[in-house]
């Protein structure tokens, strides 16, 4: 009997989701954010990152729904944690080769002494446990057999895309109250208001590919093994949930202190004014890795002395990636709180601000009703923009060894171990490589997309259009 | 009467924005300039009067194409020129000077340098560093500046305004220009300093003989400097004319309607005429004529078609009708006899009385950051405001009384002084005690944009003060005061459900009126409300606040620098400089028996849309010194034409000209 | 200015302060001395004796804030407050936990930093901002749009695949340089060469971007209209108006990370065996030699806050509407 199990990470994962499903209720009746939000989806560039986007965040999510397939086993520690994700690539985890093989490889990447059935020794390279283990001759099927399943994989994608698109179209037809058949034109012919023709192109290279890697997936190691045999795709997949963690928790994690402070400094004035900048300007001043690296060392020595409070290693890995979220966001709520200031500063001197004194508003509401409606614009921008640096930052972290956990999976880590191995002949590059390009991909769609956000949201440069 | 045309421009189009939803910005405008003449281009914001200049220059904005027409300058159609060939015409031909100088001029670059730039480009007579040094500190001298050898590697931030519009008039002259466009240069300046630039500009005009294209909105900066007149409407030229002749009798309906519409004194206790409805769209493709909607002398006629130009080239006007003079005098209703009776009682009636008001701005300096000085923004000023009359706050921008209008309302915390609101006195209230008084005091701001909250509906914003003071039970309630606050400021009750940013700007200072109104206040501090508008929008919030003082005896502070507003609404007059009062009266004794040497030039600083009253007037020298460095004795004496050694020792005390009239003059005796 | 000098050191001290006791509790109250030297020498099978002599060498021994058994002054000066982290005021860092001086091995250390971080400076400025202004004079035409979204694809890579790769290409195919390594004098150059260009090249998308949004903005100003009414050509309007002022943000951006570039690079002298205080800074995170780390933090604040006050100055040679007071 599986047990669902909550890790505070999971928790502080859905608890965004609660907090992002309810910003888009409030936003669609405000139309100064549900307005910069349609142009947001009106820009290709827009619905196809969100796209993009999509996939990244549905198995992040799928990655954080944990649970305890075998509740009743006796030994707590020994029991596994299994997420939604790990149970749906199932046959990728557990068929774990012997060693390094490369991608859609049928046999080990460095030469073995192979027993022979007649008892002599051979010696070449050996044939997968798992990876092209259905072809009887590989030599001869194996490209053949290459082609077929990238062909069914590609059906598969394009069937689901079919489905996909017949189902948007549907709905799009019944809420616009058109026919199915002019609903379909006017998606084809490109809908003036979103892109929708650009959403299910970019819909379909993205299902094209995952159809076709997740196919293959079921014979090869499509991304092949790393050093204990593990599948390099896999792990880049699990990769994806550390990454967004980093990029979102952390922003979260300071949102409420930078939010706060930001305001109170630029509106009261004085001497609030003097602590709060004196406290960011003295955390400032501490370089932003020796802060992380020496919280981070304390943290450690903290867990290794008191080992007996967590229970098991996921939970003490995934403290530790709460506990990194939490410092890398001690570090970067100075650069909002001091946005939040000035722009506080500047609107508590606007007429409605002080129009409002003039009626004896008191200062809470006037905070609420005022100040933070007018600076969500910009804590917005702020979010959409930290996060792919946070994304980026979390790998060179983890490459010097204050980052996740070792033992979680994460793309700073890949390239952490994949290093080691650079220097081989012939050089193993498909960790690196894959870790570089899922994180290049998701950093690239952030990027677009924050740049399609703060120019929607950035009053200053809508005026110049 | 017609000498030669040096700019002609004809059938111009110019088109903004998205091609396939062109803003049509000038849409078929065409005139001649006269060499040595001053053709004024008169209209509201948003006529196309600047893009029309912009594309005499080729400066477009990115997005920005000349559609159809042409502009010949010298015999020269600039159109076809190459772009290279363009830049010898910008700064040579035609130099341009802009709205503001305070932006307008590059802040890392020395003032000498930017002339020498312009010399350099256009001025082939002067080579070398030596000789375009001298040739800029002439320049500079030429116009005005006073040691111009000091000022020329000087920053443009340590000018003042009027000396930086200066200096961009002597950038434009660098290139000997035989056009100069003024693009409504004396706009974001002071009364005393516009007069001292527009005098600028006439005399160059007359030693160079330049011509000048002056852009304006000001029917007194038209009278006083153009000799033509064009006046545009949603990109078109309606109505084109010599300026005594438009003074006179002008012909379209939309001019007549603008001189109604301007407020003075002989149309005191009547209403304003007001043109209603907005300017049309720019985006459309008109097929009648486009004042129509706006228009009280319309028929039928203008329904069907475009309407012709009547008369020719120089004089005439864009309309269907043949004489459409018909209802000229019909707006102005016969004045209404209360001013003058009441005055006696108003005295003891007087319940806000500020005493000795002083507002002080440290400030501070060195390494423990101790007050060195103050700014004396307010100094020690003494009113009465008399129930349900308006006094007016008059002065330049910078004497302080936006701050005292603050202070009044606590908005700002007096240093010193007293405000007694009913026998109480405000300024030693706490908050809390403050809060219950506040909806007895309330203010209008100037500016319609920064004073609505963007992120609220127009229903929550006017309901503000309701729910701060706990007026109405519920929100039912509230929405039912919302709905007849909106028609009492006369507009639609589905205003309520809307945003401020759909809203012109006259219809959101009555949103701003209607919000001041919800708690019902005694007494509203009117800063300049009415400086951010167009005239005839100008006319329909003077009009409103007339009516509510009438209907609500509301008592108005009035803070302008407008004098005729002041002249049309005020009851009594304090003219303020540097912090202090220096004269009060009664706007009859303002206005007719001026005493204070300020208040005098004051007066004959401010342009009168009559273009025979020109030019009886001695303009008044210098800029307004800092308020946290004032001159000792009186702080007027710098820039006074009457000051001798006697005003240098001590600050004038009070004279008492009448029971209503006093006067802070050492030359003025009772 | 220098009344304003002074009160800007004046108010580092509160900073320095507040740096030095937050170190302090992380360091020393969070966890105690003994979990260090429980760290240091094995948490199992540790006896009491080993501790305290791990403790006594590196004077980790003495009470955290007053120390009860010494008479006067000393009370407050003979704890491991005033030892460990008041002394860092007057630069006295110490010794390292593995009993090196602190102040020597940094003060070697620098030059290496400086000998990478300078000439990245240095050329990135002046290539991101030739690039930045060629894509200005181009603007809204479709080298304008491409060369930003080159900037976006080059700023999303990880700065981990500049160095991997280019070491890669540079050292493991084409064999022009070593992979990493260092020697002092003349000879550094082979080994600086590659580590150099690949700062530059990673910081080109950002760099290049931010300066264009620089060069834009100004450009839509109204001081620019001005120069073209004068009849100014387009690139004398780029080069003398536009130029001059956006070069106010970008060199007070500069003058803000210049000390802070002594503390090198942490990557870039780890993948390339550089002997900086980059390396110095990972090796003591790795060695977890707290000493080191509490001296790099403390040197760290007061480079960053003598960025700050450069900045302030700066700006009142390059922007003459700047007057400090």
């Amino acid at each position: 009997m599986p047990e669902l199990v909550f890790l505070w990470t999971d928790i502080l994962v859905f608890l965004l989701v609660g907090l992002v499903t309810a910003f888009i209720l409030y936003a669609r009746r405000r139309p100064h954010l549900s307005r910069p939000w349609r142009m947001v989806f009106s820009s290709k560039i827009g619905v196809s990152t969100v796209i993009v986007l999509l996939f990244y965040v549905v198995i992040g999510l799928m990655d954080s729904v944990h649970y305890r397939p075998d509740a009743n086993a006796s030994d707590e520690k020994s029991v596994e944690m299994l997420s939604l994700l790990d149970y749906a690539l199932s046959d990728m985890r557990l068929r774990q080769e012997k060693t390094y093989s490369a991608p859609l490889a049928t046999h080990l990447y460095a030469k073995e002494n192979i027993e022979q059935p007649d008892g002599s020794t051979l010696r070449d390279f050996p044939r997968l446990k798992y990876g092209g283990a259905h072809l009887d001759d590989p030599l001869n099927d194996y490209s053949r057999d290459l082609f077929k399943q990238t062909v069914i994989g590609m059906s598969i994608g394009i069937g689901i895309w079919l489905l996909l698109s017949v189902i948007i179209v549907l709905l799009l037809s019944l809420n616009n109250h058109r026919s199915f058949n002019d609903q379909l034109k006017v998606v084809v012919y490109g809908d003036p208001h979103i892109p929708w023709r650009t959403a299910l192109w970019t819909l379909l290279v993205m299902l094209l590919l995952l159809g076709t890697l997740y196919n293959l997936s079921q014979y090869y190691h499509v991304l092949g093994t790393d050093k204990v045999g593990e599948d390099v795709f896999y792990q880049a997949l699990k990769s994806i949930r550390t990454g967004l963690l980093i990029g979102t928790l952390t922003t979260l994690v300071m949102l409420p202190a930078a939010i706060l402070l930001g305001i109170m400094a630029g509106y009261f004035k004085g001497w609030v004014d003097d602590l709060i900048q004196y406290t960011y300007t003295t955390l400032n001043s501490i370089p932003g890795v020796l802060l992380i690296a020496a919280a981070i060392l304390m943290m450690q020595i903290y867990m290794s002395n008191h080992e007996a409070e967590f229970a098991s290693l996921v939970e003490r890995a995934d403290m530790r990636l709460l506990f990194l979220c939490m410092i890398l966001g001690v570090t970067s709520w100075t650069g909002l709180c001091r946005l939040l200031r000035g722009e506080t500063l500047k609107l508590s001197e606007l007429d409605y601000v002080q129009a409002s004194t003039a009626f004896g508003v008191g200062h809470f509401t006037i905070i609420l009703k005022h100040i933070l409606p007018n600076v969500v614009h910009i804590v917005l921008i702020t979010v959409v923009l930290d996060f792919s640096g946070l994304v980026l930052a979390e790998a060179v972290l983890s490459y010097v060894n204050i980052g996740v956990d070792p033992s979680t999976n994460s793309w700073g880590n890949m390239i952490n171990s994949a290093r080691l191995e650079m220097a081989r002949e012939p050089i193993v590059w498909w960790s690196l490589a894959a870790s570089l390009f899922f994180m290049f991909t998701l950093v690239l769609a952030a990027n677009l997309f924050s740049d399609v956000v703060r120019d929607a949201f950035d009053p200053r440069l809508r005026s110049q259009s | 009467m017609s000498s030669e045309a040096i700019l002609k421009v004809d059938g111009l189009s110019t088109h903004l924005g998205n091609p396939s939803l062109p803003v049509r910005a000038v849409d078929d405008v065409s005139f001649e300039l006269h060499r040595g003449k001053t053709l004024a281009l008169l209209g509201e914001s948003g006529c196309g009067k600047s893009m029309t200049a912009l594309s005499l220059m080729r400066l477009l904005p990115a997005g920005g194409i000349i559609a159809a027409g042409d502009v010949v300058i010298d015999e020269q159609s600039v159109l076809e020129l190459t772009e290279s060939e363009m830049r010898s015409v910008r700064g040579g031909k035609i130099g341009m000077i802009f709205q503001e100088p305070m932006t307008s001029l590059n802040p890392v670059m020395t003032v000498g340098q930017q002339i020498i730039e312009s010399i350099r480009l256009h001025d082939a007579d002067f080579i070398g560093s030596k000789q375009l040094q001298q040739r800029a500190v002439a320049l500079l001298d030429d116009v005005g500046i006073p040691d111009p050898q000091r000022r020329f590697s000087e920053f443009p931030h340590q000018l003042s305004g009027g000396m930086k519009q200066r200096v961009m008039i002597a950038i434009a002259l660098a290139g000997k220009p035989e056009v100069l466009i003024a693009d409504e240069p004396t706009t974001a300046l002071d009364v005393t300093i516009q007069a001292q630039v527009l005098d600028l500009l006439r005399e160059l005009q007359r030693k160079n003989g330049m011509s000048i294209l002056l852009i304006t909105h000001d029917l007194g900066v038209v009278a006083e400097m153009a000799d033509e007149v064009a006046v545009m409407y949603a990109g078109q030229v309606i109505e084109r004319s010599d300026v005594t002749t438009f003074f006179t009798a002008p012909r379209h309906p939309y001019s007549q309607k603008l001189f109604d519409s301007l407020p003075s004194r002989h149309k005191r206790g009547a209403q304003l005429a007001m043109i209603e409805g907005q300017v049309p769209p720019l985006t459309t493709k008109f097929k009648r004529c486009r004042f129509i909607d706006r228009c009280e002398q319309k028929n039928e006629a203008c329904e069907h078609r475009l309407p012709p130009w009547q008369g020719d080239e120089l004089q005439g006007y864009r309309c269907v009708l043949s004489d459409p003079t018909a209802s000229k005098h019909a707006a102005s209703h016969t004045p209404q006899t209360d001013t003058k009776s009441t005055q006696a009682d108003s005295r003891q009636d007087s319940y806000l009385k500020l005493d000795n008001l002083k507002v002080h701005f440290p400030i501070k300096k060195g390494v423990l950051k101790r007050t060195v000085g103050h700014v004396r923004a307010v100094d020690g000023v003494d009113l009465e405001i008399p129930r349900g009359k308006t006094l007016a706050l008059v002065g330049e921008s910078g004497c302080g009384k936006t701050t005292a209008g603050k202070a009044l309302l606590q908005l700002i915390r007096p240093t010193d002084g007293a405000v007694l609101y009913d026998g109480t006195d405000l300024t030693t209230l706490s908050n809390k005690q403050l809060r219950s008084k506040r909806s007895d005091l309330q203010i209008i701001f100037q500016d319609p944009v920064s004073s609505m909250n963007p992120r609220m509906l127009v229903e929550d914003i006017i309901a503000e003060g309701l729910v701060a003071q706990n007026i109405g039970a519920n929100r039912k309630e509230r929405s039912q005061i919302v709905a007849d606050l909106l028609e009492k400021v006369g507009l639609p009750a589905n205003s309520a459900m809307r945003y401020p940013h759909e809203f012109s700007g006259g219809q959101r200072q009555r949103i701003c009126i209607a919000r001041a109104l919800a708690v019902n206040p005694d007494v509203i501090v009117c800063d300049e409300p009415t400086s951010a508008l167009d005239v005839s929008v100008q006319a329909q919030i003077l009009n409103l606040l007339k009516q509510l003082q009438d209907t609500l005896q509301l008592s108005y502070l009035f803070i302008t620098h407008d004098i005729s507003v002041v002249s049309y609404l005020a009851h009594e007059v304090a003219v303020m400089y540097l912090g202090k009062i220096v004269e009060q009266g009664t706007m009859e004794e303002i206005f007719d028996n001026p005493s204070h040497p300020y208040t005098r030039s004051l007066l004959e600083a401010v342009p009168v849309p009559d273009p025979n009253a020109k030019g009886e007037r001695t303009a008044l020298q210098g800029d307004m010194p800092s308020p946290a460095n004032p001159p000792p004795g009186c702080h007027f004496h710098p820039r006074c034409p009457l000051a001798d050694e006697s005003c240098k020792k001590a600050y004038p005390q009070e004279v008492t000209l009448s029971d209503t009239h006093r006067v802070f003059c050492l030359k003025v005796t009772s | 200015m220098i009344a304003y000098i002074i009160r800007r050191l004046l108010y580092a001290i509160p900073i320095l302060l507040g740096v030095n006791i937050f170190t302090f509790t992380l360091f020393f109250v969070v966890n105690s001395p003994d979990d260090m030297a429980r760290m240091h020498l094995g948490v199992k099978r540790v006896t009491p004796e080993a501790v305290e002599s791990w403790k006594a060498e590196r004077g980790y021994e003495k009470p955290l804030l007053v120390n009860a058994e010494q008479q006067g002054l000393a009370k407050l000066t003979d704890t491991i407050f005033f030892q460990k982290s008041v002394n860092l005021f007057v630069f006295n860092f110490g010794q390292s936990d593995s009993g090196r001086d602190i102040l020597y091995d940094i003060s070697q250390r620098m030059w290496p930093s400086l000998a990478i971080a300078i000439p990245v400076l240095l050329v990135g400025l002046l290539i991101n901002i030739t690039f930045a202004l060629l894509i200005a004079f181009f603007r809204a035409t479709y080298i304008d749009i491409w060369g930003v979204v080159l900037c976006v694809i080059m700023m999303s890579i990880s700065g981990l695949f500049y160095i991997i790769g280019g070491q890669f290409v540079a050292s493991k195919l084409l064999h022009l340089v070593p992979i990493s390594g260092y020697e002092t004098g003349v000879a550094s150059i082979k080994f600086l060469i590659l580590p150099v260009i690949i700062g530059v090249i990673g910081g080109i998308g950002a760099g290049t971007r931010w300066y264009r949004t620089l060069f834009l903005e100004e450009i839509n100003k109204d001081y620019v209209r001005t120069a073209r009414a004068k009849g100014l050509a387009e690139q004398m309007i780029l080069f003398r108006h536009v130029f001059k002022n956006a070069l106010i943000p970008i060199l007070t951006g500069v003058v803000v990370i210049l000390p802070l570039l002594f503390m090198g690079s942490l990557i870039t002298e780890s993948f390339f065996g550089i002997p900086g205080l980059g390396s110095y800074t990972i090796d003591a995170i790795n060695n977890q030699d707290f000493a080191i780390v509490r001296a790099m933090v403390f040197l760290g604040s007061v480079l960053y806050i003598i960025g700050l006050i450069l900045t302030d100055i700066s700006y009142t040679f390059v922007d003459p509407r700047v007057r400090l007071s």
